[in-house]
This record gives structure tokens, sequence and C-alpha cells, in this order.
């Protein structure tokens, strides 16, 4: 009898602890400002965190100004600059109209760097030869309407490769991501089926497919399925060394996502001088542009604010412009901003307070 | 001897004169003791009303706009802004219920092996091994899941499956690995531990007299079992049953990583499916409208209703069968 209590205690506290299950499985969104002598702090987009970590690091090493950054997604960075519980915000994809008019207009979008989303497979019978794709057909794989490799419409545009009538196997991501945004207003533009249907946005509902838990989620699901497709994160497919697919661009040419090839979809942007940078580059019309890529952004304010603070942010972006902060980027494989565009970014923070 | 009562209390000034230094520390003790613990008791029903009010809340423009039918309608669409959470609900509880099923037999024979039939020297260490299942994070389940569980599924079990047992809508269609059948077996794995120790404590405490009676009887001990303990300790079980069927509910990481987050209902069980603590873990980082973030907490609020209800109804069932007299319901 003496094990009684014993029994009871380990049976209750698990069942208070089943109860809670709601607020346990949550993730917690850790405020930002908590980590102590930083003098700036971000939130926001977890795909251009190591660049921007890099940055951070480099910067306080030449300037002892230390920039606490947290990588929560690009949803809660932009709720976080809202609400204005940072200095800072970062994300993936521009904020809404609704969502600028919640800060009264009081917000630059400065793009930093350049992402692209590439699309991976896994088809042995492909051997050495790369998986050509267009449009339509991204198009029809993801909204399900071409479900197996010997479709018509790849093996048109794979001559020579004798693709299996094997079913096609859709892998996506299943937790919200700017990786998704990107891809998805690459299908928005071209598909009009897709516009119509599951839209743009950093989850959407998927016709077809498995969701997988990031890019590592949705690669070991490839990696591990014959017949998978799925789309990551370029630089994320260039450090695993995943094969992808060549996909051919508004200017009817096959491009290979490279760098060179994501900063010219960015040459080719419509930047006025009076531009908001809320500008999506997918399907860009240059010959050399690799169609599914993006900027990523940080939310800066206006006006406002603390004005030490806001001198000490505009001197960090002035540094991020500069060539060698530039050069930091592209060592870690994100495609650096073209000079045009950073002639720009370079003229609007100068218009930052303070002057 | 009639200057005083020998019951009533000392006056205070000659009580704190009298009482040593060491006594009266003690007496403060014993109250700080008692404050200590007082508010540590009190700290849980309070975090419980604020999780509550957070969720109510949270869920607030979610509610008003779905309202009940979030529950019983399927479509999830973050774009348009169209929200219904009923193939989470199902994934949550189906993936559970199928745990259940392959935990529970399982671990219930390892806990009658353990204290009835093991040679004593392996009783202690074995138990000692499950148990030790407990301490694994669930994270490192789910990637032993993506990289060994789901392999060996996909190219062994699960065609074996639909070979033998095709003819049952459960396991028909395609196989592609991440389903709802190998969420169900992770978290049978994961829940394991929790079944089989409770269980044998349960066991444990049916007192010798039970097992010697029927013996005595001439009952084997296969009947000695099946009549003379398990029903003493029916309600112990049933009690380490939901402990089991608690943690499997809220079971987070392990389970986005193999069910294949699809948010569909099929009847297949190779299907991919999703679950209510998948979809939040997955979602709330990037929820980018007030909306969207509002049906997630939504979603939280609905599961930590069918926790309560699923204990509620258990803690039913464990009074219904107690009300027999046996040891192993004081245990509740």
């Amino acid at each position: 009898m003496i094990r009684v209590p014993l029994v009871q205690g380990a049976l209750l506290a698990p069942l208070a602890l089943a109860a809670c299950g709601g607020d346990r499985s949550a993730p917690a969104t850790p405020r930002a400002g908590a980590a102590s002598g930083a003098a700036l702090t971000g939130a926001g987009a977890t795909f251009p965190n190591p660049i921007y970590a890099k940055w951070f690091d480099a910067y306080a090493k030449q300037t002892g100004v230390r920039i606490n950054y947290q990588s929560i997604g690009s949803g809660g960075g932009i709720r976080q600059f809202i609400e204005g519980t940072v200095d800072f915000g970062a994300t993936d994809g521009p904020m809404t109209d609704a969502q600028i008019a919640q800060v009264q207009g009081n917000v630059v979008h400065l793009p930093t760097v350049l992402g692209a989303v590439v699309i991976t497979y896994n088809q042995p019978s492909l051997k050495t030869a790369r998986l050509r794709l267009d449009a339509r057909t991204i198009a029809g794989i993801f909204l399900g309407g071409i479900t197996r490799w010997n479709a018509p419409e790849i093996v048109a545009l794979n001559p020579g490769v004798a693709l299996p009538a094997t079913d096609l196997v859709v892998v996506h991501r299943s937790d919200g991501s700017g990786t998704t945004y990107i891809f998805t207003d690459y299908l928005a533009k071209v598909s009009p089926e897709w516009a119509r249907g599951p839209g743009r946005g950093t989850a959407v509902n998927w016709p077809v497919g498995l969701g997988g838990k990031g890019n590592e989620g949705v690669t070991q699901q490839v990696k591990q399925t014959e017949g998978a497709v799925g789309y990551v994160e370029l630089v994320y497919a260039a450090a695993n060394g995943l094969p992808y697919a060549q996909i051919r661009n508004a200017a009817q040419r096959y491009v290979e996502s490279t760098l060179a090839s994501v900063t010219a979809a960015a040459a080719a942007a419509p930047l006025g001088p009076d531009t908001d940078f809320r500008v999506s580059i997918t399907n860009a019309p240059r010959a050399d542009a690799y169609p599914i890529a993006s900027f990523t952004w940080l939310l800066v304010r206006k006006t406002g604010g603390d004005q030490a603070k806001a001198k000490l942010l505009k001197d960090f972006l002035v540094w991020m412009l500069t060539p060698e902060a530039q050069h930091l980027a592209s060592e870690l494989n994100y495609a650096p901003l073209p000079a045009p565009v950073l002639e720009t970014v370079r003229g609007r923070v100068a218009g930052l307070p303070p002057p | 001897m009639t200057t005083a009562p020998p019951a009533a209390p000392p006056q205070p000034a000659i009580g704190r004169a009298r009482i040593p230094l060491s006594l009266q520390s003690r007496a403060y003790g014993d109250r700080a003791f008692k404050l200590v613990l007082t508010c540590a008791a009190a700290l849980i029903p309070i975090l419980l009303g604020f999780l509550v009010y957070e969720l109510w809340t949270g869920s607030r423009l979610a509610m008003t706009k779905f309202g009940l039918g979030f529950v019983t309608t399927s479509v999830w669409d973050p774009v348009a802004e169209q929200f219904g959470a009923f193939p989470l609900i199902f994934g949550t509880l189906l993936s559970s219920l199928i745990a259940l099923a392959i935990a529970v037999p399982l671990s219930l024979g390892v806990a009658i092996y353990l204290t009835e039939f093991a040679p004593r020297v392996l009783r202690q260490p074995v138990a000692s091994v499950i148990g030790l299942l407990a301490a694994i994070p669930s994270v490192v389940y789910g990637l032993w899941g993506i990289f060994v569980l789901v392999p060996v599924l996909r190219k062994t079990a699960f065609p074996f499956l639909r070979d033998t047992l095709g003819f049952l809508p459960l396991f028909q269609g395609p196989i592609y690995g991440p389903s709802m059948l190998a969420a169900g077996i992770i978290l049978a794995i994961m829940v394991m531990p929790y079944v089989m120790s409770v269980s044998r404590e349960v066991l444990l405490a049916v007192p010798n007299s039970q097992r010697e009676a029927a013996l005595a009887l001439g009952a084997t001990r296969w009947e000695a079992v099946v009549t003379a303990v398990l029903p003493y300790a029916r309600s112990g079980i049933v009690g380490a049953v939901i402990l089991g069927l608690g943690r499997a509910l809220g079971e987070t990481m392990a389970v986005t990583m193999l069910i294949g987050n699809r948010h569909e209902i099929a009847a297949s069980l190779f299907a991919p499916g999703y679950t209510m603590a998948a979809a939040i873990a997955n979602e709330f980082s990037e929820a980018a409208t007030d909306l969207h973030f509002s049906a997630l907490t939504y979603v939280a609020f609905v599961l930590f209703v069918v926790t309560v209800v699923v204990n509620a109804g258990a803690r039913l069932l464990i009074w219904r069968v107690a009300r027999g007299s046996s040891a192993g319901s004081k245990a509740l």
C-alpha cells in the first residue's frame, strides 16, 4: 500500500500536463528586447537569419553596437513591428495594405538580399540529366492535374529521357514559410487556375501532396520517396547538394538557379525613385533571370520613435549596403542586390531620420 | 489546581517567554511552510484560469466569424481566410486511438510479465529500460521515425498490410510513408513506457493474498492473473491507459514529422492526416493575418476542451469500473 501515493502522484501530474496540451504545443513567441546590452532589437524572417546573424556579428565587432535579432518567422516579425515591440522587423512577404494602415503608413520596406526557391525531385530514371520544367507544368503538378512522370507535358520538356509511368508525389511545406510565399506568388502569377484556387501566402490550402516540416522535412521526404517533387530554399538546396530542376523563364529560356540568375531577376524589377520596394520579382522578364526569386525585406519606421535608436539603425543600414557587407552575402550563398537596386535602397536609407 | 484549566491556551506573553527559541522558530517554520505550500497549490488553478482566459480572448475573432461550425467544417485555407478544424480533431483522436490500440495490449502484457512471470533478476532492469524510453525527447522520436521507422514501414510493413488486409478500406490506397498509421505507431512507442510503468505499479500493489487465494483454489498462474489480479487492479490500469491517452493527444513534434500534415480526412490509414497540436506548431509563427492567428488559438482552445472532455470521460469510466470495491481504485 506504500506504493499507492506514488501511483497517485505519477498519475495526476501528467494528467494536469495533458490538460494543458493546447498551450504546451504552441511555440512560444519570444518578446524581443529581452537580451540585455543589445542596442537594437529586431525580429522576423527565418530565411535570411544566417546572413543577418553574420552582418550583426561583423557590425558589432567593428562598431561595438550590438543588434539582437530573433528569427521567429515573417508573420511574427510583422506582428511585433506593428505592436512596436521591436526596433525593426524582417519579412519574406511584404506587409499588406491593411497591415500598413495599422501603423498609419509609417514603414519602409528595405530589400536586403534575394531569396530563391528551387524544385527538387527524386527520379532515378533521369540519371545525370537535369529535369526541365516550365510554368504550366509546375502549376499542373502542384494543382494535381499532372499525376504521372510520363505525362505528355513533362515528356515534351525532357526529350531523350525515358520517364516511367509512376506517380508524382508532391511534397510541400507544412509550416507557414516565406519559401512558400515566394513559390505560391510565382504560381499565382503564371497560372490563372492557381490564382483562383490556392492563391499566394505563407501557408495555402494545397490541392495535393504531403506536408514536410521545414526545408529539412521536405528534403527528407523527397530523398526517401522515389517519384517525389518538392520545393526548397536555394541556400538549403545548395548546401545539401540536392538536385533541382531547370526552369523555363518568361523569356522561354531554361535557367539554372544560381546567384547570378537570381540577382538578374531583381535587376529587371520595376523600381522607380519613389518605389515602396514591395515588388514581386517572380517570373521576371529578363532572359537570364531565374523565375522563382524574391526580395527579403527589413521593416523600418519612417519617422518617430527613439531618435538615438533611429540613428544607430540608420548607421547600420548604411553599413549593410557597403560592398564589404554585401560581399558577406554571396559568401553565404545569398544572391546580393543588383547595383541599380542597391543604389535606390541607399538613397532611401539616406532619407531616413535623423538627417 | 483551580488557577487555570489545563486545556486553555497559555497567555501569549507567558507562552512566548517560556517556549525555548528553537521551538518558537520551529512554529514559525511550520506556518511559513504551510504558506508556501498553499501558494504553490493555488498557483495551478490560477495558471489554468489564465490559460483558459488567454485562449478564449485569443480565439474570439475566429469564434465570432465561424462559430461552432469551426469544429464541423473541413476547409483550411489561410489565403481565403476560411478555417475549419474537423480534420484536425479527427486526426488527433484517430492517431491517439491507434496509439492506444497498439500500446495498451503490449504494455499491459509487459507489466503482467514483469510482475507475475519474469525471473526476479530480470524484473527491475527491464522496467528501468522501458522507463528510459520516457526520457527521450519527442523530436528525437520524430527524427528516428523519419530516418528509420518510415522507410521500414513504406518498404515492408505497409505493403504487407495492404496485401493481407487490403480488403478493408483502412489499408488501401497509395503508400507514401508519412501517414496516420506511422504517427499512430510512433505515438504508441512514446506512450508505452507510461502505460507500462503505471500498470506495473498498480499490479505490484495488488496484495499477495489475492494471488495466493486463487492459487489455493487450484487456479493456474494464468487463471490467477485473469480472475484475481487483473480485476483487482482494473481501475488502476484504466488510469494508466488514460495517462497514455493524455500524452498522445497533446504530442506535437514527433507527430508533425510523421503524419504528412494533410488537412483531409481519408478512410485509409496509409493516407496523410493532421492533428490539432501539429497544425498549431506548424502555422503559429507565420500566421500573417489576425484571423489566421485567431483560428489557430481557437484550435488550441478546442484541443484544450477535447483533452478535458476525454479526461473527464475517463474519470467517469474509472469511477464506474471502481464501484465494486478494489484497492486499485484508491490509486486514483
